[in-house]
């Protein structure tokens, strides 16, 4: 079920917007690739701010008692 | 006819540190007291709740000596008007009271950049302690969630049984824009744990339809009925269903609309969208990033979220157009088409209004380009990190510093609301007075500033009309006053 919500998504995406997660669809027109540039820039700059050890950090992220 | 609305929010921040022996309680409170730092420590007001605060006018109260509670946690209230507190395990940030949109989403921005702040004057003064970190979110991902409350004002006379009836639907279905995105399922119910996306934060979490409570079996229409004003005039909606917004699009969509629906229920004029079964439509919606999940009403229709937003959407214009006329009305409706057409010919098109949409779209794309599975803990850490309040590390932060998200303020507006109040709210008073005199405000409450004027009584000033202590009215009094207890005399007089 959640693979196919995500499929379903993907598909709509690129077809209408020519949106996210599709960059390795729609390589060939300009628009794509100002799109393949836009999306590797944001990835170029997740690498270089996500923190040293996210994945321990982020199992490590508990938060008890709220509201 | 529909009273003006007077909106808030209150956030309780995630705070998390480095190292085994971190305590987020003392942790939340040292970030908030090394903050306030220079400014004079206001102690909030608890007095509020007694039987004291239905008098009119003014009352002598008895100086007191500070009880252990008041010098426990941090708790203090802001220039600005704001409330910055230690709640439960959160450092928690209560905007002013605003009467524009705009204006709030401008003051909870500002609240950001106090927690951004904060973390900044903890490392600067207090270098020994273990490096934290602050996250505007609703969860940890392992089941916990933590508050974002929006409060409205709201008509006495409005039967909440009618409020129940018509906001239900509209909680439900404005999930579509309000959501925050999450990575994974925290339900019980739901088996599937990591390996979905869904639209909101905080959907996992609700359990009932209708109730009092906020930290278990959580309600869609929370009944807390405290008014911090006049309580034979109004009412305070404490909204405990949405998602922190990070996104100021959306942000403004959340409270646009809410507060032209309660306008709407004010005036009986929407029509019957009473929802079968409201709490289990509300994770079909959060489950469904096509936004094409239809729900079944009780009159038999099933309709999606979107199409409910359009019943709203259509029954707002044409009371705008009729009746409130605004430009800030005209603009809710704009982004609120905007955003429907959106959502029905391609939701992943609102990458830059929507946060839910922003980042899945980050989150799709590492994916994508590591070839990673959906449960994979790096794209947790993307989840959370989008969320950081720090604007070199923030994901967020980055999308909105390279332009890639819509801004509807600018830095030199959020930088100026941490200092200064709404002008057009009892915020204004508050905050001035806090500004002009700290070591004469002894307390200070949503409804109440508690003077020391030097004498051996303490005086109360009520503040039960939010509408009132504006700017307009009480500039000239503040600039005449040379102290607070000339502004006290004044006000007697």
């Amino acid at each position: 079920m959640p693979e196919q919500e995500q499929k379903k998504i993907q598909k709509k995406g690129g077809g209408a917007g020519g949106d996210a997660g599709d960059a390795g669809q729609v390589k060939g027109s300009s628009k794509a690739a100002e799109l393949k540039e836009e999306m590797d820039e944001i990835l170029d700059e997740i690498d270089s701010v996500l923190e040293e050890n996210a994945e321990e950090f982020v199992k490590s992220y508990v938060q008890k008692g709220g509201e | 006819m529909a009273i003006e609305k007077v909106f808030g929010t209150e956030t309780e921040y995630g705070i998390a540190a480095a190292g085994a022996d971190f305590n987020p309680v003392l942790s939340s409170s040292v970030l908030i007291a090394t903050y306030a730092g220079s400014l004079r420590r206001i102690r909030w007001d608890y007095e509020q709740e007694s039987p004291l605060r239905d008098a009119r006018g003014f009352e002598p109260l008895q100086a007191r000596e500070p009880s252990d509670e008041d010098l426990g946690l941090a708790n203090v209230v802001l220039p600005n008007g704001a409330r910055y507190y230690v709640d439960h395990a959160h450092p928690e940030y209560s905007t002013p009271e605003c009467r524009s949109v705009r204006e709030l989403v401008v003051h909870d921005k500002a609240g950001e950049r106090i927690l951004e702040r904060s973390l900044e004057e903890v490392a600067r003064s207090l270098p020994s302690t273990p490096k934290l970190s602050i996250y505007k979110n609703n969860s940890d991902g392992k089941g916990n969630s933590y508050g974002t409350h929006e409060n409205y004002l709201v008509d006495r006379l409005t039967p909440f049984g009618d409020i129940v009836r018509d906001l239900t639907p509209f909680f439900v279905s404005r999930q579509v824009f309000t959501g925050a995105g999450k990575l994974g399922a925290e339900a019980q119910w739901d088996e599937r744990g990591r390996s979905i996306y869904q639209l909101t934060q905080r959907a996992d979490f609700f359990e009932t339809e209708v109730g009092l409570e906020t930290t278990l079996k959580r309600p869609i229409i929370n009944t807390r009925d405290e008014p911090h004003a006049d309580p034979d005039k109004y009412r305070r909606l404490h909204v405990i269903i949405g998602d922190a917004n990070m996104c100021e699009v959306a942000q403004f969509l959340k409270i646009g609309t809410t507060a032209l629906v309660l306008k709407m229920i004010e005036d009986a004029l929407l029509p019957d969208l009473t929802l079968r079964s409201p709490v289990q439509a509300l994770h079909t919606v959060s489950r469904d990033l096509t936004c094409t999940a239809a729900v079944p009403l009780a009159d038999g229709r099933e309709l999606t979220a979107v199409q409910l937003q359009w019943e709203y959407f259509e029954h707002a214009r044409k009371y705008v157009e009729r009746e409130d006329d605004q430009p800030e009305n005209r603009e809710v409706l704009e982004r609120w088409e905007a955003a429907l057409s959106g959502l029905e010919t391609d939701p992943l098109s609102l990458h830059r209004e929507l946060d839910w949409v922003a980042k899945y779209r980050l989150l799709e794309a590492y994916r994508v380009r590591d070839g990673l599975d959906w449960s994979d803990p790096k794209l947790r850490a993307i989840d959370l990190q989008y969320h950081d309040v720090r604007r070199d590390k923030g994901l967020y932060e980055r999308l909105a510093d390279s332009g890639k998200v819509e801004r509807l303020t600018t830095d030199e507006e959020v930088e100026r609301a941490i200092m200064e109040p709404p002008e057009d709210t009892r915020a204004y008073f508050r905050g001035r007075c806090i500004a002009r005199f700290p070591d004469s405000i002894a307390a200070a409450s949503w409804d109440s500033l508690i003077v020391d004027v030097g004498t051996d009584a303490l005086q109360r000033i009520p503040m039960r009309e939010p509408l009132r202590g504006t700017k307009a009215h009480v500039e000239e009094l503040l600039a005449a006053s040379e102290d607070a207890a000339a502004l006290v005399a004044r006000l007697q007089s």
